[in-house]
């Protein structure tokens, strides 16, 4: 085995570190650009010729052509064009809650790790409570009873979905960010920053946390492909987004009776959430490659 | 031992019944309600509506609904469904074992496949085989189980005929054709889709972390002294490796497998699979709150169950765990 690239140069932070060790993992790479694309996509989706609501009866079921080149649905609705625009709220819904879903994570395990004792018992029986949930059953109750609820902006919203997604999954990364703590508050630059009178938040945010930072990113990933596959399949079962809003999932729930007369339509949501999902994983793993120092490269193996 | 398990057994307890109030009171508090459809049909009267409401208990203060519920619980009665008019439990007996039947299946398959995947990745690291399993492996786990099968049904039951009979190559759903139930051959033919499309992501999943659990094994000392001993390879690795690396993956399976009923939801919906999802989805739209709650119920003690099997399996692999 030759020597672990650690790198030389003195100077290098470890951001720079990363980024480096990152685009060596070729595929992870690629991801990111094809994660980039798919957003700007989404971003771009408007400046189409479509809408992705205009109705077009005489244009139902049109196959995959020059002007609609994913083809048209049952309303004569262009594909490309919601499929841009569905690509907007899953990647909105992946992110958001995943973001949600880390806070709420390091902020439960945060404070479990650190203080351990009974504050620490006391989440994580909560935490324990919450793995017990079905996630996918719960969803969809809840999804079906905000359906019903009267009032407008509950019943239609994207927000809930996110909501209710994060709430079923803080517990994954409070876990890891609690084991993480136990570790590292035992270490001698928690004791001398403890000496020093550093208040316990300014110890937990700014000594602590940044020490977790690769795993915590790695989960993310992880997360956040978990979370575009839930909404879509939430939608896709009908009790996620609800249309006219186009998600991939509700266009391939959509697609589901018509998918007989018309296979097309199943074939590019579906896609989409699969190169995304499939995009994510692998940055993921060239990130969990890029903050391990220990990894050894398929190239620079013996 | 027999203490382990009343203790944890004990500590579910309280769980399920943070669980139930959790899902009673939020299903309860939702306005509508399970006779929103009733009173919006001109043609039932109020009194008919206050019947109705007195013969489910609706008319009582929630708390004393719940407790009613719970008590119900303890005896094996999970309520009436609203839609059906038939004990909860009974609905739900009778879809188990066919939910049991489809997520056993595949989950013996997906065994099958991913442990001798995962070893013989490991096996050698960075080979082709290693870079074609793990290439399918990332497919696998990016592939949603929805249209996985949506997929199938396009691919063996649209496109690909039988050549001699012209019929679809596989049935798109169901558990049996019609005329030939109980008829195994007629079974297996109906599992091949629902099984492919639940086990392809456990498989993904479970070879790959086989894969990492064994490399990581590979740098032990005991491997080593193995090696020292002039044990061959060959013992070295599937007898000394092998078994350490297996471990971590009993615990994985456990805590996994309440995602694996979640897929057989979505398996189950998609070809009408006659299971306990399949039940769940139909009642989710009907609003049919007891089934509903039921289920959960149920698929919560399924896995809190799977947790303490899989922590005494642990202990009789690996000698080094005590239970106190």
């Amino acid at each position: 085995m030759t020597e672990p690239s650690i790198s030389p140069r003195q100077e290098e932070t470890l951001t720079h570190l990363v980024l480096r060790r990152f685009f060596k993992h070729r595929l992870a790479a690629i991801a990111l650009v094809v994660l980039g694309l798919m957003v700007l996509a989404a971003l771009a989706a408007s400046l189409g010729r479509y809408s992705p609501t205009d109705q077009n009866p005489a244009n139902q079921f049109e196959p995959p052509n020059l002007q609609h080149w994913f083809g048209t649905d049952e309303l004569g609705r262009d594909v490309f064009t919601r499929i841009l625009y569905g690509g907007r709220i899953s990647l909105e819904v992946g992110l958001l809650s995943t973001l949600l879903t880390i806070i709420g994570g390091v902020l439960v395990g945060a404070a479990s790790g650190y203080y351990r004792g009974w504050l620490d018992n006391v989440l994580m029986r909560i935490t324990d409570a919450f793995l017990t949930f079905p996630t996918i059953f719960v969803l969809i109750i809840l999804g079906s009873m905000l359906r019903d609820q009267p009032v407008p902006w509950l019943k239609n919203s994207v927000l809930i979905v996110i909501v209710i997604i994060a709430g079923l999954s803080w517990m994954w990364p409070a876990r890891l960010v609690r084991s993480l703590f136990l570790a590292l508050r035992e270490r001698d630059f928690v004791d001398a920053s403890r000496a020093l009178g550093t208040s316990d938040v300014v110890i937990i945010f700014r000594h602590i946390l940044p020490n977790c930072i690769g795993p915590i990113i790695v989960s993310g990933t992880l997360q956040m492909a978990a979370a575009i596959i839930t909404e879509s399949g939430l939608s896709y079962l009908g009790f996620g987004v609800q249309p006219p809003t186009a998600s991939w999932g509700s266009i391939l729930s959509t697609a589901q009776t018509h998918v007989f007369v018309a296979p097309w339509l199943a074939v590019f949501p579906g896609m989409m959430i699969f190169i995304t999902v499939m995009a994510i994983n692998y940055i993921g793993d060239g990130l969990r490659d890029a903050f391990d120092p220990y990894v050894v490269y398929a190239g620079t193996k013996k | 031992m027999t203490r382990y398990i009343i203790r944890r057994i004990l500590q579910a307890i309280p769980i399920l019944l943070i669980l139930s109030a959790l899902l009673f009171f939020m299903v309860r508090a939702a306005p509508g309600g399970p006779l929103a459809a009733a009173e919006r049909n001109p043609n039932v009267t109020q009194e008919q509506i206050a019947l109705l409401k007195k013969k489910l208990g609706l008319d009582k203060p929630l708390p004393v609904q719940y407790l009613r519920w719970m008590g119900g619980i303890f005896q094996g009665d999970l309520g009436q469904s609203i839609k059906f008019n038939r004990p909860v439990s009974e609905m739900i007996a009778e879809r188990i074992p066919n939910t049991l039947l489809l997520v056993g299946v595949a989950f013996l398959i997906t065994l099958l496949v991913a442990l001798p995947v995962g070893i013989l990745s490991a096996r050698r690291p960075y080979s082709i085989f290693d870079y074609i399993a793990t290439t399918l492996t990332f497919i696998g786990q990016s592939l949603p189980v929805y249209w996985l099968g949506l997929a199938l049904i396009l691919v063996f039951y649209v496109a690909l005929n039988n050549p001699v009979t012209g019929a679809p190559l596989f049935p798109s759903g169901g558990m049996y054709s019609v005329g030939k139930e109980g008829n195994l051959p007629n079974l297996i033919w109906h599992l091949v889709l629902p099984v492919t499309a639940l086990s392809a992501e456990w498989t993904a999943w479970y070879s790959r972390f086989l894969r990492s659990s064994m490399l990581d094994v590979m740098h032990e000392d005991y491997v080593r002294t193995a090696r020292a001993k002039g044990l061959t390879e060959r013992v070295v690795y599937y007898k000394h490796a092998l078994r350490n690396a297996i471990l971590p993956l009993v615990t994985l399976i456990a805590l996994d497998l309440p995602s694996l009923f979640a897929g057989a939801l979505f398996v189950e919906t998609i070809f009408s699979w006659p299971g306990m999802g399949r039940l769940f989805w139909d009642a989710a739209r009907g609003r049919d709150y007891p089934v509903l709650m039921g289920v959960v119920m149920i698929n919560s003690v399924l896995i809190i169950a799977a947790n303490i099997v899989a922590d005494l399996l642990y202990g009789m692999l690996d000698p080094r765990v005590k239970y106190d």
